[in-house]
């Protein structure tokens, strides 16, 4: 079974759809967690050293974490991966461009490509930046992400690069969710306008919500 | 009229093509877009030249064989097929740009003619209802719901033109594979078959060189009959079914 | 006058297969007298199926599943393409699902009246008995016919006929009907049992000792000229309309591999007998390719009618009710619009004659809706003939919904075709011919639905069960090569005629002469028809048939993709058909069915058939080109359906 999802356009762009789907959950924790930020160094910091401990003492200090962190990794390989091979196939399914040229779908659908790309590496360095601290501005502190993110978006390419990924990213899902409800299966005539509603609103209230901590920073509401 | 043309001319399947320029006049409003096309090719064979290949056959927008992208646009600017547009969608002195389907499952044979085969394996690949002559029971033995039976014409209107494939960015197959496997998979009669007809089907399309699906909605937007983009959804949901049922078994 | 016209008559045509006895139990003889061939056998035998339509797509593909070897043509690039996909308006079957009175025995019946008494009584029982197995076969093959609330298929009422009995997917039947066979065929080239050639076309027939063992074709891709062999061969070939250039045929339907058939010893039988459908879209000018058809069942709820006034130039909504001609309600009250084709067809022409017709040239009738949308509402119309009317729309620029729909006759159907026996096979050992190809079930007028139905009757259940009884009985034909001096011989002389065409290098298009050959057609040999006016065709075709050969321009090479040259090399066919329709025309004294002859008509105008001279079918014997053929006549003899003037005043 897992060969034929694998080897077909449909079962891979299932992969991609399963995978977003999850990346997507992870998306709206996330965002909730973020907004934390407004209501202080106390509360925020609180609860990203909760992040480690939940489910003790079922769980050791920071399984949780690792478990969420390797399925993560695993969604987003496997998004890429399919993306990376759906794409070769499309772009040699058509080697051929029409001489009469005109543009064509929406903007969300045409950037797809590119807005996945852009967010792939905005992954990478917001990892290095924010989790170890790699190529963190400013001195980077264990345990201390509060700081570490007024830090980042003190700097001004912290927030053009953040900020450029986040309406990627509103892009991206409002494309991504709409098309992973098709490509699973579940969206259908009396469901489409639900689901386009859904996918327009989750896109802007993840942007909206993630845009706000730098813009927070910005304006000084968060220091 | 008069118009200034810009087709695709291209020797045969190995040449290499390019645009080429022609001037027609006197085109009346109520000419189909192929009989303009005929007053070019009798210009032509009168000026020695070689005239354009086209498909096309019933000129009634039914068998599928006409195939034009016309500026642009597969069939052109309306929602039909090219032999059904009539030349009232144009204007006097317009420059029309003429191109064939562009998918490499879809090579061109000559000018504006491409090879439509890989449809027909496609379908061969399991769109049918097996039913050997002689061995139906009584028409009115089963009876289909009315919804289902409009459901299934619905997607049965298909004429395999190609269309789909030409607008797609992808050159995909998915809606004209989607229609059959619709079509068929609604219908009781269509039941036994329904899981092997989808991953039968799918399996070939790919295997065709078909790009695969980024729902950009090209396909359906193309159109000439109208089969909708929740058909390929409805086509997914069945084959995520069936590779489930067969992963169980 | 050429010596054409002064054809002998030969021995007289007898279908030996048809058994005696109650007509309803021919078929079951039949089948029980054919020899069988044992199941292991059968694929040693191998059957050229030419033409993918209704006829051939369900032959090639039923013939496969009893084991037979199916090397299969068409001249598109699929075969569900095939022409028959056009047909809109449904299918007939004696089903009495209505329970309105119908029965195998009416259907029947109405066949043999509506062919004006010209077809053999057998041959339409047995299309009658078929109807019923057919929507069986259709249905399970999951083919969406209409269906009611219930879940139950829907019929309709057709023209012609008082009972509902016709089934029909929207105004696509012939399209879904075409789509079940071509699946049933795809699944057979899938399994092997099928070799399918697409873009290839027939342009020779083989006969070897006598019997037809293969064909020339030309791969319409390559150019390349190749031979293939059979133990038999199948002509699905469809109808020959396109003779007259403007028809509803597809573009390329054409008649080159019946003719050919003709020429290589295939009686070619009612050449004349060609069906004017009277709802067509009229044309608009001197640019117009084909005609569009519209579907027939319109005339369930459309009203046709003309100005009571010649010359009346007044749009239609501002003619007022008294000042209008509901023609066909007016002449024939108890059929009203649902008259057959070819009355209705010339009534038009007898209003439009009479100046009184309307649109452009004053070569049209109106069709008028209004009353139904006010019956029904417009979303009922919508529903029932919502694609047409977008059709209509399309084409015209008018909306149908507000202005009546102007229509006009124009050739749709030819019921005449190559002479069959009653097991379809022609005059050649070893050559049948199946669907509109055939003349054999339709006599002079075919009713509506019924094209479909025929189609599909001999290919799924007539034929498959008839070939059997040939092949069994030469179960051992030596293998045929392409050494042996006859396929040589059709060889050499396909690629000389392509050689010719292409050499001539004159300065006209193949286009001028099939359009110059249509003219002439419609106007002498088209809806009626006058000895004098059959002699002056007679008289102008050689001639334009000479300038054929002399002017005919047809640029580029015969080794590669060339639709000039395939179209030259259907025009020589069809200036040769031409001929064979005026002389058959002319020979036929009598009115009947879509054949109409001025000098033999009623006093008030209708038809008048002459059964004591023309009760038979006329089945033709080929002699050279443009030299007398030989008329062989089948008499016709009714013990069921006892001729009367047809009446449906």
């Amino acid at each position: 079974m897992a060969r034929t999802v694998w080897d077909s356009t449909v079962g891979k762009k299932a992969v991609m759809a399963v995978s977003g789907v999850i990346m997507l959950m992870y998306l709206v924790v996330h965002v909730i967690g973020n907004l934390k930020i407004f209501f202080g160094a106390g509360e925020f910091n609180h609860y990203a050293h909760w992040l480690r401990t939940v489910g003790e003492p079922f769980m050791h200090y920071e399984w949780t974490l690792w478990l969420v962190r390797i399925v993560l990794v695993v969604a987003v390989a496997a998004h890429a991966t399919s993306a990376y091979q759906l794409s070769r196939r499309d772009i040699k399914a058509r080697p051929d461009k029409y001489v009469h040229r005109k543009p064509r779908a929406s903007y969300a659908t045409r950037t797809m490509r590119w807005g996945g790309v852009i967010l792939g590496l905005f992954i990478v360095w917001h990892i290095l930046d924010l989790t170890t601290g790699t190529v963190h501005s400013g001195g980077f502190q264990e345990g201390h992400p509060y700081q570490n993110v007024v830090d980042t978006f003190s700097t001004w390419y912290g927030n053009v690069v953040y900020i450029v990924a986040m309406l990627a990213l509103g892009l991206h899902v409002r494309h991504g969710f709409w098309s992973a409800a098709q490509t699973l299966g579940v969206g259908s005539r009396t469901r489409d306008r639900a689901l386009k509603t859904v996918a327009d609103v989750l896109a802007l209230l993840l942007t909206a919500g993630f845009v706000a901590v730098p813009v927070g920073v910005m304006t000084g509401v968060v220091s | 009229m008069k118009l200034t043309l810009r087709v695709w001319r291209q020797k045969n399947a190995d040449a290499e093509g390019a645009m080429s320029t022609y001037e027609v006049d006197a085109i009346s409003p109520d000419m189909s877009f192929l009989e303009m096309l005929d007053v070019l090719n009798e210009q032509l064979i009168l000026a020695g030249e070689e005239p354009v290949a086209f498909d096309h056959d019933c000129r009634e927008g039914i068998c599928g064989a006409c195939s034009l992208v016309i500026n642009g646009d597969a069939h052109g600017p309306e929602r039909t097929t090219t032999c059904q547009l009539h030349m009232r969608s144009f204007r006097d002195g317009d420059t029309i740009d003429i191109e064939p389907w562009r998918a490499s499952a879809f090579p061109v044979i000559k000018d504006l003619v491409v090879d439509r085969s890989a449809f027909d394996r496609i379908i061969q690949a399991g769109g049918y209802i097996t039913a050997p002559t002689g061995s139906a029971p009584e028409a009115h033995a089963t009876a289909v719901p009315k919804a289902d039976a409009d459901l299934a014409f619905e997607h049965a209107e298909c004429i395999g033109c190609g269309a789909c494939v030409a607008a797609c960015p992808n050159g995909a197959a998915m809606l004209f594979t989607s229609a059959k496997v619709n079509h068929l998979n609604v219908l009781p009669q269509g039941a036994p078959e329904r899981e092997t007809r989808v991953l039968d089907m799918v399996a070939q399309m790919d295997a065709e060189g078909f790009g695969g699906c980024t729902l950009t909605g090209e396909c359906a937007t193309a159109c000439p009959k109208g089969i909708p983009l929740v058909s390929i959804t409805g086509m997914n949901k069945e084959w995520l079914r069936a590779t489930r049922k067969a992963g169980k078994r | 006058m050429t010596d054409y016209v002064n054809y002998t008559t030969g021995e007289p045509a007898v279908d030996g297969k048809a058994p005696a006895g109650p007509v309803h139990e021919r078929w079951d003889k039949r089948r029980f007298e054919a020899k069988l061939v044992n199941p292991a056998n059968r694929r040693k035998h191998t059957v050229i199926v030419v033409g993918t339509g209704l006829a051939g797509g369900s032959a090639g593909a039923t013939l496969a599943e009893q084991g037979y070897h199916v090397v299969q043509f068409c001249y598109q690039d699929s075969p569900r393409r095939a022409h028959s996909i056009a047909a809109q308006g449904g299918i007939n079957a004696a089903k009495n699902y209505r329970n309105d009175g119908d029965s195998v025995h009416r259907l029947f019946y109405d066949t043999v009246k509506g062919g004006d008494f010209r077809a053999r009584e057998s041959n339409v029982h047995r299309l009658a008995q078929i109807s019923v197995e057919i929507i069986d076969q259709c249905v399970a093959q999951g083919v969406p016919f209409a269906r009611e609330y219930g879940g139950l298929l829907d019929t309709r009422s057709f023209g012609g006929v008082q009972v509902s009995r016709t089934f029909y997917a929207r105004g696509q039947t012939g399209q879904q009907l075409l789509l079940g066979a071509y699946q049933a065929l795809s699944r057979q080239i899938a399994a092997g049992n099928v070799e399918m050639h697409p873009r290839t076309e027939m342009l020779d027939l083989i006969v070897v000792d006598g019997r037809a063992r293969g064909i020339v074709a030309r791969d319409l891709i390559t150019g390349r000229i190749d031979t293939y062999f059979a133990d038999a061969v199948v002509l699905a070939s469809g109808g020959y309309g396109n003779v007259f250039y403007l028809s509803t045929n597809a573009m390329n339907s054409n008649a080159t591999a019946v003719w050919r058939a003709h020429r290589r010893g295939a009686h070619f039988a009612n050449p004349c007998f060609t069906q004017i459908h009277p709802t067509c879209i009229p044309r608009t000018g001197d640019h117009q390719s084909k005609l569009t058809l519209m579907s027939e069942s319109l005339r369930n709820d459309g009203r046709i009618w003309v100005p009571k006034a010649q010359g009346d130039t007044r749009p239609p909504n501002q003619i007022p009710e008294d000042e209008r001609d509901y023609y066909l309600e007016r002449i024939y009250p108890s059929f009203g619009n649902l008259v057959p084709r070819d009355i209705a067809s010339r009534a038009a022409k007898n209003v439009c004659d009479e100046g009184r017709g309307v649109g452009p040239g004053g070569q049209g009738v109106y069709l008028d809706f209004a009353d139904a949308i006010r019956r029904m509402g417009r979303k009922a119309v919508e529903a029932r003939y919502g694609n047409l009317f977008d059709m209509y729309q399309r084409i015209t620029d008018e909306d149908p919904y507000e202005v009546p729909m102007r229509i006009y006759p124009a050739v749709h159907y030819t019921m005449g075709g190559l002479w069959v026996d009653y097991d379809l096979q022609t005059t050649v050992p070893g050559l049948f011919a199946i669907g509109e190809a055939n003349f054999s079930d339709h006599g002079a007028n075919r009713l509506g639905a019924s094209a479909l139905m025929q189609g599909l009757a001999d290919g799924y259940f007539v034929l498959p069960a008839t070939i059997n009884d040939y092949l069994a009985r030469n179960p051992h034909q030596s293998p045929v090569t392409a050494e042996h001096p006859a396929v040589q011989e059709a060889l050499a002389e396909t690629e000389d005629r392509l050689h010719l065409l292409l050499a001539v290098d004159g300065d006209r298009t193949p286009d001028s002469f099939h359009r110059e050959l249509g003219e002439l057609m419609w106007e002498f040999c088209g809806m009626s028809r006058t000895d004098s006016g059959l002699r002056k065709a007679l008289e102008r075709i050689p001639q334009i048939r000479e300038e054929f050969w002399r002017r005919i321009k047809v640029p580029g090479t015969g080794e590669e993709f060339n639709q000039s040259l395939e179209k030259a090399n259907r025009i020589v066919d069809y200036l040769e058909l031409a001929e064979l329709m005026c002389l058959d025309a002319l020979h036929r004294a009598e009115s009947c069915g879509g054949h109409f002859r001025e000098e033999s008509q009623t006093p008030d105008g209708e038809a008048a058939r002459k059964d004591d001279e023309f009760a038979y079918a006329a089945a033709w014997e080929f002699t050279g080109t443009g030299k007398a053929p030989v008329l062989h006549k089948e008499d016709l003899v009714f013990e069921y359906v006892h001729p009367t003037q047809r009446s449906y005043a």
